[in-house]
């Protein structure tokens, strides 16, 4: 059993179906990725996943518990954090803001009234809101206004927003797009990294084959809402499914 | 100081001088000068400024933090002083239980109110608000008349039982509201030279009142519950998907700002104690928007201020007649001074509610972010202006 049990999952809009009956099932501690072309899917199931959409039929399954019907802030605190295809963070705070956010909601739950003693007392999280910076390169941007920082600092903030919350399950959608090659190579790395130091699930949709490579241990081939293969980086690398529907048209590996 | 960073220290300091200097400061002219007209320092509306200003403060916490533009909140205002009212026909003239009474009743209104609303959020939010607080008026006038006094408005009667007070004095008339002896109304009179300023309890009640309200706004601004509600603002997606739930946020600054306003409405009572459904119509819920717009919305001072400059406008420019005007343009030729007198005519007395109009639009135009705005850009052009200087300065020995 995987951390993560996604059991025929469907989805439609309207005429589109744009998921049938997808299966995944994701080990801990893994970085599972999902690969695929344009339209194939890929945001739709992520957004099953964490209480955007609600899926026609089928079941998740997170840490053994079901995740359908939950509110996205309930699925959050379950421990699934998820970076967005398009940067969701908060444009009118501070990087140090967007920061500290997450770990209020990691310490002290979906609500809590804390209206009179100020941000800046809180020493420990403020510690840890710097380490996380640090760790991603931009605590030289710690003031800047978030709505003002290039697209892959964005990019880079709200993915440190995921990790700050040391989630059980990280979900990234395109988490590379829209930045420099030298950044990729830095959020690899860090990628790397956390994987090895943290408890960490993953869960990759990435249309760089650098990236897919450098980082996963399986991969799901997605085309028109079903899963073509699934299978490990190096047997994926040669199907011939896959090259058919996707890496030979649109990308060389 | 007072757990405030010191910037925030600063403008507290700053807000609590004004209110402590008003009375000078509101009346920089000499009595009985032509310009005396121009004087705001009498108490009746030194008192306006206090309670609008935490109407607005109030209004701030929710459309400035959050984003939701509530137009109704001027029933919690009038939730809040009928229920001075009934504290003062019913158990004393001390203002301090009317005061305490008009906060958590208007809090219980917004907790019913906010609760629905805020199911919807934008232009919905927005009209469900004002449906409930035009509704409140409706039932205010109608059948709630045995509570709210109908029409005429809850007024203080010599026959009403107020068991820890007295019915009436021993001279027969109805008791004035008071703190522990002094009353409200009570003024003293300093003359300098020509000028006279007025010391009123009742408005540095108020002003106290208003100071207290201010500090607990700076708090909440700095406060990881203001953080969420401006997150709220910014990007409510991602607050979701981050872990929190933006409900009980929004709830709980609706709730607060409903206080807020209910503590406006009881000292509006308690300066002068009555209530009439008035206080809850569409247009007193449009003129905190105005005055929290005007200040700068989503700033500290703002709301302060952009109370004190439409209240300044709505007293001193409707006192403005024909007959102040044909004074002052009579040094002109009878018939141009006959138009100035037309054309000014249009924008003072009665028809104060254009000046308010255009200023508003040209604000909204101009100064998107209000008189706050409108300060930094003046002590921007002073910094540059010293930079420029600096930078001169240096460059002279250079050459
Ligand atoms: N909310 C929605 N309403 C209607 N159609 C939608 C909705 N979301 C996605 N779709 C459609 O479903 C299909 C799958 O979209 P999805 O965003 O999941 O693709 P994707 O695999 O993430 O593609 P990309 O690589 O471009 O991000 C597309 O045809 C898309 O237009
Ligand atoms: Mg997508």
């Amino acid at each position: 059993m995987g951390i993560l049990e996604v059991k025929d999952v469907g989805k439609r809009f309207g005429g589109l179906q744009a998921l049938g009956d997808v299966n995944l099932s994701v080990k801990e501690q893994t970085c599972h990725a999902i690969i695929g072309p344009n339209g194939a899917g890929k945001s739709t199931l992520l957004n099953c996943l964490v209480g955007k959409l609600i899926p026609d039929t089928g079941s998740v399954m997170f840490d053994g518990s079901s995740v359908l019907g939950r509110s996205p802030h309930e699925i959050n605190q379950m421990g699934i954090s998820r970076v967005f295809q398009t940067p969701e963070i908060f444009g009118d705070l501070t990087v140090m803001e967007n920061m500290m956010i997450p770990l209020f909601a990691k310490r002290d739950g979906a609500y809590r009234l804390h209206a009179i003693e100020s941000v800046d007392s809180e020493k420990s999280l403020i510690e840890q809101a710097h380490q996380m910076l640090e760790e991603v390169n931009m605590i030289d941007k710690r003031d800047m206004h978030a709505a003002s920082m290039s697209r892959g600092d964005k990019r880079r903030l709200e993915m440190a927003m995921c990790l700050v919350q040391n989630p059980k399950l990280l979900l990234l959608d395109e988490p590379t797009a829209g930045m420099a090659r030298a950044d990729t190579n830095n959020t690899i790395d860090l990628l790397k990294e956390i994987k090895e130091k943290r408890d960490i699930t993953i869960a990759i949709i990435e249309h760089d084959m650098h990236v897919v490579f450098s980082l996963a241990d399986r991969i799901t081939v997605l085309a028109q809402g079903t899963p073509l293969v699934e299978d490990t980086p190096e047997n994926i690398k040669g199907h011939p499914k896959v090259q058919e529907a996707y890496l030979g048209e649109t990308q060389q590996v | 100081m007072f757990g405030l960073e010191k910037k925030d220290a600063n403008l507290l300091l700053f807000v609590a001088a004004l209110a402590i200097f008003a009375p000078f400061i509101l009346n920089p002219f000499p009595e009985g000068s032509a310009m005396a007209q121009f004087n705001a320092g009498y108490p009746d509306l030194m008192q306006r400024f206090a309670i609008f200003g935490i109407f607005a403060i109030g209004f701030n916490i929710l459309f400035g933090l959050t984003g939701y533009l509530s137009f109704g909140h001027a029933a919690f205002l009038g939730v809040g002083s009928y229920a001075a009212v009934w504290m003062f026909k019913l158990l004393s003239m001390n203002v301090i239980p009317a005061i305490i009474l008009a906060v958590i009743i208007s809090g219980l209104f917004a907790l019913v109110i906010g609760y629905v609303s805020l199911r919807r959020s934008g232009i919905y939010f927005s009209i469900l608000t004002l449906a409930f607080a035009q509704m409140c008026f409706a039932l205010a006038y109608s059948v709630l008349t045995p509570i709210t006094g109908g029409e005429t408005g809850l007024q203080l009667a010599l026959d009403d039982p107020r068991i820890l007070g007295v019915s009436q004095t021993p001279e027969g008339n109805i008791p004035v509201p008071g703190l522990f002896g002094l009353e409200m109304r009570e003024s003293f009179e300093m003359a300098v030279g020509p000028w006279v300023f007025t010391f009123n309890i009742g408005y540095y009640f108020c002003a106290i009142i208003m100071l207290l309200s201010f500090y607990l706004a700076i708090r909440i601004f700095r406060s990881p519950f203001g953080m969420m509600l401006r997150a709220i603002k910014s990007n409510q997606q991602r607050l979701n998907y981050t872990g929190l739930n933006p409900r009980p946020y929004t709830l709980a600054a609706f709730v607060i700002s409903g206080m807020y306003a209910g503590l406006a409405g009881g000292l509006m009572a308690s300066m002068d104690p009555l209530a009439g459904a008035e206080r809850m119509q569409w247009t007193a819920s449009g003129e905190v928007v105005l005055m929290t717009i005007l200040g700068g919305v989503g700033t500290l001072i703002g709301p302060v201020l952009g109370a004190g400059l439409l209240k300044y406008m709505e007293n001193i420019l409707s006192k403005i007649n024909k007959g102040v005007l044909e004074g002052w343009f009579s040094f002109m030729p009878d018939g141009m001074s006959d138009t100035f007198v037309f054309l000014t005519n249009l924008f003072v007395g009665k028809q104060w509610h254009i000046t308010t109009g255009v200023i508003f639009m040209l604000v909204i135009i101009f100064l998107p972010g209000g008189l706050v705005e409108l300060g930094k850009r003046i002590s921007g052009m002073f910094r540059k202006k010293d930079d420029d200087n600096t930078k001169s300065a240096k460059a002279e020995p250079a050459e």
